[in-house]
């Protein structure tokens, strides 16, 4: 993009006046090489963002910020309900709650090297991945709304995990709100068999070693030595919130000229929280939440099962659990004003600063963890929520790396098994059912992950804590 | 004009494109298109049968909900398709794709496919016999 088009507010913030049919600004964090390298579209749809009813404050866009459905990947906007505000379907995206958790495996990565080869066989046979996989659950009607309603807290109940997980997940590991009910009996039909299934795309398991610290009292607070090794997850709600997104971003469409809502872009399909079509969603939106938080909790048991199995006595502890692509409702203060705002982040992950009251107590003078995935080869990070972040961007930071390539130029730049060659060269082992998969996730289809944190981190809205590098990646 | 179907590129994802000489041919081949994100349809073998029904406003909406529908019975049912047949009375579609069970092993699938959207959707007469569909399909 032409940095022209913006005034520089900052090294690492540039922002767009309202024109137009804009209420408030568009603002995006990142250096001038990321927003050079960004998609023109980037900041079509955030402007477009800009004009929905109800907006607040400004539509933002993350330094991993790339192309999406009408809002960008990487967009953050809240709306006030009192105030017209309205939820977006488009907002939230596809891959409902598609969130990260890392566990700590107490090993150090010179410990795993000797077992790596037999670990991440085992772990690419048990974890099931890739198209048309199916996990191990069948849920019946009952169990369907059951796991719907509790999330990762009726995957505890059934044995997948304890307690001390549901305190180091967002929401205690169970979203408040979700109405089964509102879920279509297409989506749960395609859910019926996919909970505790990685999925494809850029879903994976992975071994990472903590390779770097930057801040030594944030990574003692959350047991993080160099050399030691983590696991870190990332999916999502699977076919359910796929379909869910499906159908509601249609009705919206549909339903939108009878709100006398004008959308500049079809995929910004919106409807008024308070309507029935808005509550409608936030319900499914939320059943869908859960369903992630199930999955994500049920995958971490058979990860901890592999391990019990490769290293007898290990306990694979809970770091975090984030969520990307979601709409909450939280109090925010604007100008002055504390006001209950629905914060969509789609492609970005909710960073609040210490001391907010939803964290659990022993991380709550250290800031909610934030948890940077990286792609297949490269750096992943954790960072951590900060004070300055309370008033930039509704306390939220990147997501990941972004991708800065198409599947298509991808695989037409890189094999499959050249790279899982390369890769294993490395050190990094692969393990994926498909090589075109590999192609189209290469490393190098992505943004350096590493100046898309370093933007996040100069612009306060997060703060670097770890480096992670990847030991083992089992990919979708 | 035989009928056709290509990818276009997409920063995150990927177009499919069908070109036929009718619309229902277009539809059939942006079907086909969507098989080929997921996998070579030519290593697809066409032995089960399966129908859907849809209806829209208009003929865009109506290709998102047909490729939606495919995408719900490849998910649901595990299976992958190689061959389409749609009838369309105006908005309203008939269509069938046959296709089997995934196959891991054999059809090395690359990525499963999210959902169809309105993203780059057109679906027009180009010139004379010569229908063009098309949208991004989230993977």
């Amino acid at each position: 993009m032409d940095l022209a088009r913006f005034s520089q507010v900052s090294e690492v913030e540039w922002r767009v006046e309202p024109v137009g049919g804009m209420r408030v600004p568009a603002v995006i964090f990142a250096d001038a090489g990321l927003i050079r390298e960004m998609d023109d579209k980037v900041l079509e749809q955030l402007t477009n963002v800009a004009t929905l009813p109800g907006i607040v404050e400004a539509a933002y866009a993350m330094p991993d910020a790339h192309w999406g459905y009408g809002f960008p990947i990487g967009g953050v906007a809240a709306f006030d309900a009192d105030e017209g505000g309205v939820v977006s379907a488009g907002g939230v995206g596809f891959d409902i709650s598609c969130g990260v958790r890392t566990l700590h495996t107490g090993l150090t990565a010179a410990e795993v090297e000797p077992r790596k080869q037999r670990l991440a066989d085992h772990l690419f046979a048990h974890v099931p991945a890739g198209v048309g996989s199916t996990g191990q659950l069948r849920l019946n009607a009952n169990e369907m709304d059951a796991m719907l309603r509790g999330g990762a807290r009726w995957a505890v109940e059934r044995g997948y995990g304890s307690a001390a997980d549901l305190e180091r997940i967002e929401e205690h590991g169970c979203m408040s709100g979700a109405e089964p009910g509102e879920v279509s009996e297409h989506a749960k039909r395609r859910q019926r068999d996919e909970i505790g299934t990685l999925g494809s795309g850029n879903h994976y398991l992975e071994l990472q070693e903590i390779a770097e610290i930057y801040d030594s009292q944030a990574a003692d607070r959350l047991r993080l030595r160099v050399g030691e090794v983590v696991v870190s997850i990332h999916c999502g709600s699977r076919g359910l919130g796929h379909q869910i997104g499906t159908e509601f971003l249609r009705q919206m469409v549909v339903a939108a000229p009878g709100f006398g809502i004008e959308l500049p872009d079809r995929e910004l399909a919106c409807a008024p929280i308070k309507s029935p079509l808005g509550q409608a969603y936030l319900g499914a939106m939320r059943a869908a939440i859960n369903c992630a938080l199930a999955n994500r909790q049920v995958i971490t048991h058979l990860a901890r099962e592999v391990f019990a199995d490769v290293f007898p006595g290990t306990h694979l502890g809970l770091i975090y659990d984030v969520s990307h692509n979601t709409c909450k409702l939280e109090p925010h203060t604007v100008d002055g004003r504390t006001r209950q705002l629905y914060v969509h982040r789609k492609g970005a992950t909710r960073a609040f600063g210490p001391r907010h009251p939803t964290l659990p107590a022993d991380l709550r003078d250290v800031g909610q963890p934030v948890l940077i995935g990286g792609s297949m080869g490269t750096a992943s990070y954790i960072l951590v929520g900060t004070e300055a972040g309370r008033t930039r961007a509704f306390s939220s930071a990147c997501h990941g790396a972004g991708r800065a390539m198409s599947r298509h130029q991808a695989t037409r730049q890189w094999r499959g098994r050249a790279l899982v060659d390369e890769l294993a060269s490395q050190g990094v082992l692969i393990r994926s059912p498909s090589l075109r998969g590999v192609a189209e996730e290469a490393p190098g289809a992505y943004k350096d992950v590493s100046a898309v944190v370093d933007a996040a981190d100069r612009a306060g809205l997060a703060r670097k804590v770890a480096k992670l590098k990847p030991l083992v990646c089992i990919k979708g | 004009m035989r009928p056709h179907w290509q990818h276009f590129p997409h920063g995150a994802d990927i177009g499919v494109r069908g070109i036929g000489p009718t619309l229902a041919a277009a539809f059939e081949q942006a079907a086909l298109a969507m098989t080929a994100v997921v996998t070579d349809p030519a290593g697809v073998v066409p032995r089960e049968a399966v129908d859907v029904q849809c209806e829209a406003p208009d003929n865009e909406m109506l290709l998102v909900d047909w490729l939606n529908a495919l995408v719900l019975e490849m998910a649901a049912r595990h299976m992958l398709f190689a061959r389409f047949e749609v009838n369309l009375e105006g908005h309203r579609l008939h269509g069938t794709a046959w296709g089997e069970t995934v196959d891991p092993a054999r059809h090395q699938p690359a990525v499963e496919i999210k959902g169809a959207t309105y993203t780059e959707l057109r679906v027009r007469e180009d010139e004379s016999d010569r229908w063009l569909a098309q949208c991004v399909v989230d993977v």
